[in-house]
């Protein structure tokens, strides 16, 4: 089988500060895989660089075989990345339905159109509906999106990414934030969605509850280099990550 | 509650239209007739001022240029070639706006933010300078007079319900825009961007097309205002002139889509109430507007929402 994302020895430096250093790792389609790594290891900027919003000093990042670097984050969603991001990033004056509903909108080409209301675009309101269904935020559809609770707006992030029918999501502590009932929901939901949506899925996590609980594979990052890979339990026995990372939690 | 929003927009839509179609016959003198046009021409100017501004989020300090050029399109041709040119120099005028605006468009929108601001507000400064200067053609200073309608448009009463069907067709087709996929796109814009261009979707292009837009219906209001005192003047492309359709979309508020309709009426009643009243009218209107701002931030209409909401039962307010 051939890997659905490739990273070959990218590089990124910020002046002097290395914050990608020769990764390289493949992932695998239909994979639930998670990036750990202490503040500040260079997970977020690794997002980065796959979405194209950074551009990587060397290296090359292969989706379904084709190198992305260089293109632009809209022409990198189009071809099937999606992404949410570690602040969740929506449109805050809208409702939670209209922020669903524009990318469904997006996704059925129908941005342009000016005459018709919004809310009589059918089957772009029932696919926001359903989207929204499926987070369990349907009850929250009229609120505006500012009103949220933190961990529901980092739902609807994911939910937005979602309707992009992406086959590669990339989520940013998704429970970063979040009291722990939330977290146990989230994690249920997270894999639900996986499952649901036919995802190959990557998450940045502190949390090792959700970590190891739903991750077929984990990868450390520390000082932008990979210090390791492997299955959860092969990651809790590495002597290595114990000390660089886990020993502190 | 189903039809409750729509039903009390129909009651609104209707209102507006009745009141403003009533003044000829209640009115006392022609003065009124002549406010009551301004109003209408600037409440056009501010609506589609605010599609910029309010809405996509770019505040444009240059659109008197494009209602200027409607102005003078509509008075340099009933000028040079009859007042049978009249009505295709709206239209004439429209096309060289949309030209136009297409044209700056491309080059203001790749700056952003203040740069888009201080390059609009160049832009319609250049022109100013250009009429003003380009005596022997545009009438300099002096403007262009005795811009006659053709026809039956000469009756004053005619021209006012002329100008009042143009008027609330624009503003009708403006706001089917703002509330449609179009218009939500444009909020997005607005609001964040970023996020809106990993929706795949192209920010630049959207604003192009407002701006455009915007701008076409500038110039539809500078070219019915060349009706209204049958005269124009330099000052149409003047900066002030920029300046007053902010002040308007302020005071009414930016995120309503009637509010800028209801600052360019406020704002043309305050001047007249006080300038008929004392010659110190520009310092008092300065004051009665900034104590409005301080007292209602969220403009008129705005403020108006708010309390519609409070005195609503929580739960009726779904689809507000
Ligand atoms: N645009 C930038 N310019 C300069 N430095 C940056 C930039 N973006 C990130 N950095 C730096 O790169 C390093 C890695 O940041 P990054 O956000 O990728 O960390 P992270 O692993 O996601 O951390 P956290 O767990 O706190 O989210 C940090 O030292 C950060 O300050
Ligand atoms: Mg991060």
């Amino acid at each position: 089988m051939n890997a659905i994302l490739e990273l070959e020895s990218v590089h990124k430096s910020f002046g002097g500060l290395q914050v990608t250093q020769n990764v390289s790792f493949a992932v695998m389609p239909g994979e639930i895989s998670a990036i750990i790594g202490p503040n500040g290891a260079g997970k977020t900027t690794l997002f980065n660089q796959i979405t194209g919003h950074l551009l990587p000093n060397s290296g090359r990042i292969l989706f379904q075989g084709h190198d992305v670097v260089g293109d632009s984050p809209q022409k990198i969603v189009a071809q099937g990345i999606g992404r949410a991001f570690q602040i969740a990033s929506l449109f805050p004056d809208e409702t939670v339905l209209d922020n669903v509903k524009v990318a469904c909108l997006s996704r059925l080409d129908q941005t342009r159109r000016f005459w018709r209301p919004v809310q009589r675009f059918r089957r772009a309101t029932e696919r926001a509906h359903a989207i929204l269904e499926d987070l369990g935020l349907e009850k929250q559809a009229d609120r505006l999106a500012f009103e949220l609770a933190h961990g529901d707006q980092k739902l609807l992030d994911i939910g937005i990414a979602l309707v992009l029918e992406p086959q590669l999501l990339l989520l940013d502590e998704p429970t970063a934030g979040m009291s722990p009932e939330e977290r146990q929901r989230t994690r249920e939901l997270i894999k639900k969605l996986w499952k649901a949506y036919d995802l190959t899925l990557v998450f940045i996590e502190h949390d090792m509850d959700m970590v190891f609980g739903i991750a077929q594979k984990v990868r450390v990052l520390q000082q932008g280099a990979l210090l390791a890979e492997g299955t959860p339990d092969e990651i809790r026995n590495n002597k290595e990550v114990v000390t660089a990372y886990l020993g502190e939690a | 509650m189903k039809s409750g929003p729509k039903f009390s927009a129909a009651v609104l839509w209707t209102l507006m239209i009745l009141g403003f179609a009533l003044v000829p016959v209640l009115m006392r003198s022609s003065y009124q007739l002549n406010l009551a046009s301004h109003v209408l021409v600037w409440g056009l100017f501010a609506v589609a001022f605010n599609m910029l501004w309010g809405v996509t989020g770019m505040l444009s300090f240059g659109q008197a240029l494009y209602y200027g050029l409607g102005a003078y399109f509509v008075g340099l041709m009933v000028e040079y070639l009859g007042s049978a040119w009249y009505l295709p120099a709206i239209g004439i005028g429209m096309l060289a706006v949309a030209a136009t605006s297409f044209l700056l468009g491309l080059l203001v929108i790749r700056v952003g933010g203040v740069y888009f601001t201080m390059l609009t507000l160049a832009f319609g400064q250049l022109a100013w300078q250009i009429t003003f200067k380009w005596y022997d053609f545009t009438g300099g200073d002096d403007g262009i007079q005795g811009i006659a309608a053709p026809g039956f448009l000469q009756n004053p009463i005619a021209y006012y319900y002329f100008l009042l069907v143009l008027v609330m067709l624009s503003i009708w087709i403006l706001k089917r825009m703002a509330y449609s996929p179009f218009g939500l796109m444009l909020r997005c814009v607005r609001q964040n961007p970023e996020r809106v261009r990993f929706l795949g979707r192209r920010v630049r292009r959207n604003q192009l097309r407002v701006y455009m837009v915007s701008s076409l219906f500038a110039a539809l209001a500078g070219s019915l205002m060349a009706g209204i005192d049958n005269s124009i003047h330099t000052d149409m492309f003047f900066w002030t002139t920029s300046g007053e359709v902010i002040l308007m979309s302020v005071l009414g508020g930016l995120n309503q889509f009637f509010g800028p309709f209801v600052g360019a009426a406020a704002i043309i009643i305050i001047e007249d109430i006080v300038g008929a009243w004392t010659e110190y009218w520009s310092l008092i209107i300065g004051s009665i507007i900034m104590s409005m701002v301080i007292l209602f931030p969220k403009g008129l209409v705005g403020e108006l929402h708010q309390l519609k909401l409070r005195m609503m039962p929580p739960k009726a307010r779904r689809s507000e």
